[in-house]
């Protein structure tokens, strides 16, 4: 069995997507039996410009993970320093054989296929690899593989309901919360576990006051920011982000100004 | 990264055991600073002893009114404690200032405390560093200093310890709880517990390999209606500090009769104030009066190339952390 046959046909909206950017190919692309990942990898190749990042778009916000690869079970005894790790990913028990020194980010993405989380920096400060580790936003570039014995992982892969969206997905695609969408996967994660912290009445740095704890805490736009401030946007659509997040927790369209953000 | 053995230690004997027999160990908690400096090749243990499942996660009030916080507990959980938040706000305020939520969540208590300097001369390998290679030199001191040392610095470190929880922690007086590699216990005075850089800055603390740290604790005081932590960094948030400032007191009347002024971001160890402090002893929490003790206390700053400005920086975030403190954290 090849590949291509394990990996599932286009979905509505990447039909879409895809006949909104190059409508003479679609018919042909689709009776060729074009499947997604080739669509992915198409629509990277098809050229700079427009298409490579609407596709980058595409495949952070509307990715879904594509036909789960076997995993490929060694003896630890073959590697060196290798230590066999049992965890939960986006709900689904994985077994990995790893390295002790790979890091949870990079057992993600090249042993699980699981390549939406992004690594941008591989130092903790740029947070694209952020993922919720037993329902807290932690960063997977700095969580060692082998810790994560048990744990339970979700990724930007396992954030939408099918293809239902993440209120927070659709608020980013609402808001524009991306330009090269390189960093959106971890904004996303970042965001619904914020969403989550803020439901608990956690402080921030910025919170008026500390001593009063009293219920769900209700973030301003200076708040969210200070919350998210471990998410770097290096094409700084931060307004958008934000009005994107504060749309989802306090369930009101948000007004953009763009002078006072 | 080097390669090494990954062990996970099941209870706090075990964890003991395994350090002790291996001198090239470390243990492996959070890992935020660990991880990042085996990347970059200036730590090198050979084998990572896992202790995020022994527990000592526990934060509750101690028998004499104050509160022990678990080595093992997440920064996150300490900050948003009830007992923290009511009763040692500057606490809370301090753990919030440092990193991300995301670095939060992860970092713990005692890992907090052991994170090394960010000097970019430690960090980068092809550079001489005291503190990384012991006589290779201090790239630092005829290099870039802007974000260095201002007081305590000695010829073969100017580096600053980056830590804000620490800062917090060395105005509220608190205590560290270490079990040893025999399992012997110890408390350490947190004056005590870092140290200026001297002639052997490789060592940032007073801990012996081995020495695990069990709880933090900090005595009962009154000093949660009058304090903040103030933190002035490049920008608004996650950036380490150019300078910071945890400020408490107590009134008696219409004076203060107890005061607590430490500082990060201007020496090898958090800069517990005590000049300062000891001129704001009895007297009114008036802006003239925190003028004269900030002064006071910077007047003995001995700054370096590119760091002038942390003086009068350093004056004026104490003034300013003084006046939050004094209308209960607000401006």
């Amino acid at each position: 069995m090849n590949e291509d046959d394990q990996s599932p046909q286009l979905t509505e909206d990447e039909k879409k997507l895809f006949e909104d950017l190059m409508p003479e190919d679609l018919a042909e692309i689709i009776d060729a039996g074009v499947n997604r990942r080739h669509f992915l990898k198409l629509m990277t190749l098809t050229g700079g410009g427009m298409l490579a990042w609407q596709s980058a778009v595409a495949e952070q916000v509307l990715t879904r993970p594509l036909a789960p690869t076997p995993p490929v079970t060694f003896n630890p005894e073959t590697i060196e320093n290798g230590v066999n790790v049992a965890l939960k990913i986006n709900g689904a028990p994985q077994k990995v054989t790893v390295d002790s020194r790979m890091t949870l980010l990079d057992t993600l993405r090249e042993k699980l296929d699981l390549t939406g989380s992004k690594k941008g920096c591989d130092h903790g400060q740029c947070g694209a690899c952020t993922v919720i580790l037993d329902g807290r936003r932690v960063l997977s570039c700095l969580t060692l593989a082998a810790s994560c014995e048990g744990k339970s992982v979700k990724t930007i892969e396992g954030i939408a309901q099918g293809n239902q969206l993440h209120p927070v997905q659709t608020a980013f695609i609402k808001y524009d919360g991306f330009q090269c969408g390189f960093c959106t996967p971890g904004q996303i994660c970042s965001a619904v576990a914020l969403l989550d912290e803020a439901k608990n009445g956690d402080a921030s740095y910025v919170t008026e006051d500390l001593r009063k704890k009293s219920g769900p805490a209700m973030l301003s736009k200076e708040e969210i920011r200070e919350r998210m401030s471990g998410n770097i946007c290096r094409c700084g659509a931060y307004p958008n982000i934000v009005a994107a997040i504060q749309e989802v927790h306090s369930g009101k369209a948000v007004e953009q100004n763009w002078l006072l953000v | 990264m080097r390669p090494f053995k990954y062990t996970n230690a099941k209870d706090v004997p075990s964890a003991l055991k395994l350090a002790a027999g291996n001198p090239n160990a470390r243990f492996l908690a959070g890992g935020t600073n660990l991880l990042d400096l085996m990347k970059e090749d200036v730590e090198r243990p050979d084998e990572l002893i896992d202790i995020t499942r022994l527990g000592l996660t526990q934060i509750k009030a101690t028998g004499s009114g104050g509160i022990s916080i678990g080595g093992l507990g997440r920064n996150t959980d300490a900050a948003n404690h009830p007992l923290v938040r009511q009763h040692y706000p500057l606490l809370s305020q301090a753990i919030l200032a440092g990193a991300s939520g995301q670095i939060r969540n992860m970092a713990t208590n005692g890992g907090n405390l052991l994170q090394r300097t960010r000097c970019p001369y430690f960090y980068d390998v092809a550079m001489p560093c005291n503190k990384r290679e012991p006589g290779s030199g201090c790239g630092a001191m005829e290099g870039i200093n802007r974000m260095h040392a201002i007081f305590g610095w000695s010829e073969k470190c100017i580096a600053v310890f980056p830590s804000d929880m620490a800062v917090a922690l060395a105005a509220l007086d608190a205590v560290v709880k270490i079990t040893n590699a025999s399992g012997e216990e110890r408390v350490v005075d947190f004056a005590d517990f870092h140290r200026l850089p001297g002639d052997m800055p490789e060592k940032d603390t007073n801990l012996s390999h081995g020495d695990l740290i069990t709880s933090i604790e900090i005595p009962k005081n009154n000093l949660a209606d009058h304090s903040y932590y103030l933190k002035v960094r490049d920008r608004a948030s996650y950036a380490f500090a150019l300078v910071s400032v945890a400020a408490a007191f107590e009134m008696k009347g219409n004076l203060i009769s107890k005061v607590r002024i430490a500082m990060g971001g201007v020496a090898h160890k958090p800069w517990r104030a005590m000049k300062a402090e000891q001129m704001l002893i009895g007297k009114e929490p008036t802006e003239a009066n925190f003028k004269l003790a900030a002064n006071a206390e910077m007047a003995d700053a001995k700054p370096l190339e590119h760091n002038k400005f942390k003086v009068e920086l350093g004056s004026r975030s104490i003034v300013r952390a003084l006046q939050m403190a004094l209308n209960g954290g607000k401006s």
